[in-house]
């Protein structure tokens, strides 16, 4: 049951005609000797924390203050709450939670890294709020992070989800097209379906640089991840309303991993170049690091 | 390709905001304590390369605390890690310094014991929340802390080797990797052992009774953090 690309997981969904989800399991339970209760036992448990995380800094935003950032989870709760916006409660809701888990991040809470900690607002945002928005069961919920872990993997395997070696596409990039294959398969969309919203999620966000003010997990990090949450919702309706990525999933992570070996180091979370050299950015480096 | 777990990819569950400066630097500081093995009332932090430029901004230095009192990465109470020391009355002395030729994001520990003994421990954080104990007590090692270890010091002799190795086998313990390395030939020396499994402390007492051996000491932490 093992699989290193997305056409061999494609191939086991159809061979075994069932979900991406269920091929995770099956796989977990065959090469880690695991059952499913157990799976889905460990499964909650992330789940949990990534609920706490994507609601913390909307309930008690004062606690939950970075160098730089912080407050933003709020407002925008609050700017949802009017339903009065541009793009609608559930994209607003989904980026006040990616900012909340953000939040949390930059002030030494709790969090799950799926599948890094700067990129970390994304999964449970768009899961918490796509699940929400269809009333999804708790099972297929947890199947949906589930369906996302089979998406990392293989961006893991063939490309690289490290700021520092790929950029910002490699962890906000990856971490969208996670959640995209995941709110497909949640709301019954086919595994082919899962993998162009991936597949789309990467390409939105092609050659992404990781510029970090300070070298600190706050700033742009938390803007990405909210605006990370809205490419993996956009892409999982393009891919439900049946478009389709022109370049498969594989090829699209394979050319991925190219754009980031190019990247000059001063973009891969150096600090030394992107908005992290801005004139705004230098000073507040000073000012934080006394220097 | 390897295979990797789904909590591999959805993890680690960890107090932010970096996996290499707080997780693994957490991680760091609980395995030096483990080897260090003994009551302390004071500490030397020594911060080099990465670590030592920008550990204000991810809390390396309450991460690497926080270990140290015991702390897993996703402790919550790592944020609060100064404080508790201050109030277990424990010395910290934190500074930055270039160690040499080390990963960048690596730590010097010098734990000074209630008993008057010290134990230097040098390891980096190399990504993703994972770390290798490179230096313990000017002995180049090199341990991830993933697997329940054993580390043994003993006096250089023939046989000494297969006496341990003998041990372990009687107690159904298999070696999943060994490591070896002396100061000079029939002085001192030591053994660094990964497991598959928990090494019960039992077996650990009884290595303790070979000749030569001088000390042995156990990590059973594994694959829980």
């Amino acid at each position: 049951m093992m699989f290193n690309t997305g056409k061999e997981l494609l191939e086991l969904t159809n061979k075994y005609d069932c979900s991406i989800s269920d091929i995770l399991i099956k796989k977990e339970m065959e090469i880690f000797e695991s059952t499913e209760e157990e799976i889905l036992e460990k499964t909650k448990k992330i789940y949990d924390v990534m609920k706490n995380s994507a609601s913390e800094s909307i309930l008690h935003p004062e606690k939950y203050k970075g160098h730089i950032i912080g407050g933003d989870a709020i407002k925008m709760k609050k700017y949802a709450d009017n339903n009065d916006t541009y793009c609608g409660e559930t994209i607003n809701l989904a980026m006040a939670r990616a900012f909340s888990t953000s939040e949390v991040n930059a002030s030494m809470g709790l969090i799950c890294a799926a599948p890094t900690a700067g990129a970390s607002g994304i999964i449970p945002a768009a899961i918490i709020t796509g699940s929400e928005k269809i009333n999804a069961d708790e099972i297929s919920t947890l199947k949906a992070l589930l369906t996302s872990a089979a998406i990392g993997e293989l961006i893991t395997k063939n490309a690289t989800v490290s700021g520092a070696e790929g950029g910002c596409q490699a962890e906000t990039g990856t971490a969208a097209a996670m959640a995209a294959a995941a709110l497909v398969e949640l709301k019954g969309g086919s595994p082919k379906a899962s993998l162009h919203a991936s597949s789309i999620a990467l390409k939105n966000v092609m050659g992404l640089v990781c510029d970090p003010i300070a070298g600190l997990v706050e700033s742009p990090c938390a803007k990405r991840n909210a605006s990370g949450v809205t490419n993996a919702m956009i892409s999982a309706d393009m891919a439900l309303a049946g478009v389709e990525s022109i370049v498969p999933f594989d090829e699209m992570v394979e050319t991925m991993l190219k754009v980031g070996r190019s990247l000059p180091n001063t973009l891969k979370e150096t600090a030394l170049g992107g908005i992290a050299i801005t004139k705004t950015a230098k000073a507040l480096e000073k000012k934080i690091f006394n220097k | 390709m390897a295979n990797l777990s789904f909590t591999e990819v959805l993890g680690p569950v960890m107090i932010g905001p970096s996996s290499s400066h707080t997780a693994g630097a957490a991680k760091l500081g609980l395995i030096a304590s483990m080897i260090n093995n003994n009551n302390f009332d004071k500490i030397d932090i020594i911060l080099h390369g990465s670590f030592a430029q920008t550990y204000r901004g991810h809390g390396t230095d309450k991460a690497i605390i926080g270990g140290i009192l015991g702390m897993k990465p996703d402790d919550i109470n790592i944020r609060n890690s100064i404080s508790i020391a201050a109030e277990k009355k424990l010395l910290v002395n934190i500074t930055e310094d270039d160690l040499g030729y080390y990963h960048p994001n690596t730590a010097k520990l010098i734990f000074y014991n209630a008993d008057g003994s010290t134990h230097t421990i040098i390891g980096s954080s190399t990504g993703g929340g994972s770390i290798q104990i490179v230096e313990i007590d000017s002995f180049k090692i090199s341990f991830t802390g993933e697997y329940p270890t054993l580390i043994i010091n003993h006096i250089d002799r023939k046989g000494i080797i297969s006496e341990i190795t003998t041990v372990l086998a009687d107690n159904n313990i298999n070696v999943a990797t060994m490591n070896v390395s002396r100061l000079q030939k029939n002085k001192e020396a030591s053994i660094i052992i990964e497991s598959d499994s928990i090494i019960p402390q039992n077996v650990s007492e009884r290595l303790k009774t070979i000749d030569d051996v001088k000390s042995v000491r156990v990590i059973n932490i594994g694959a829980e953090i």
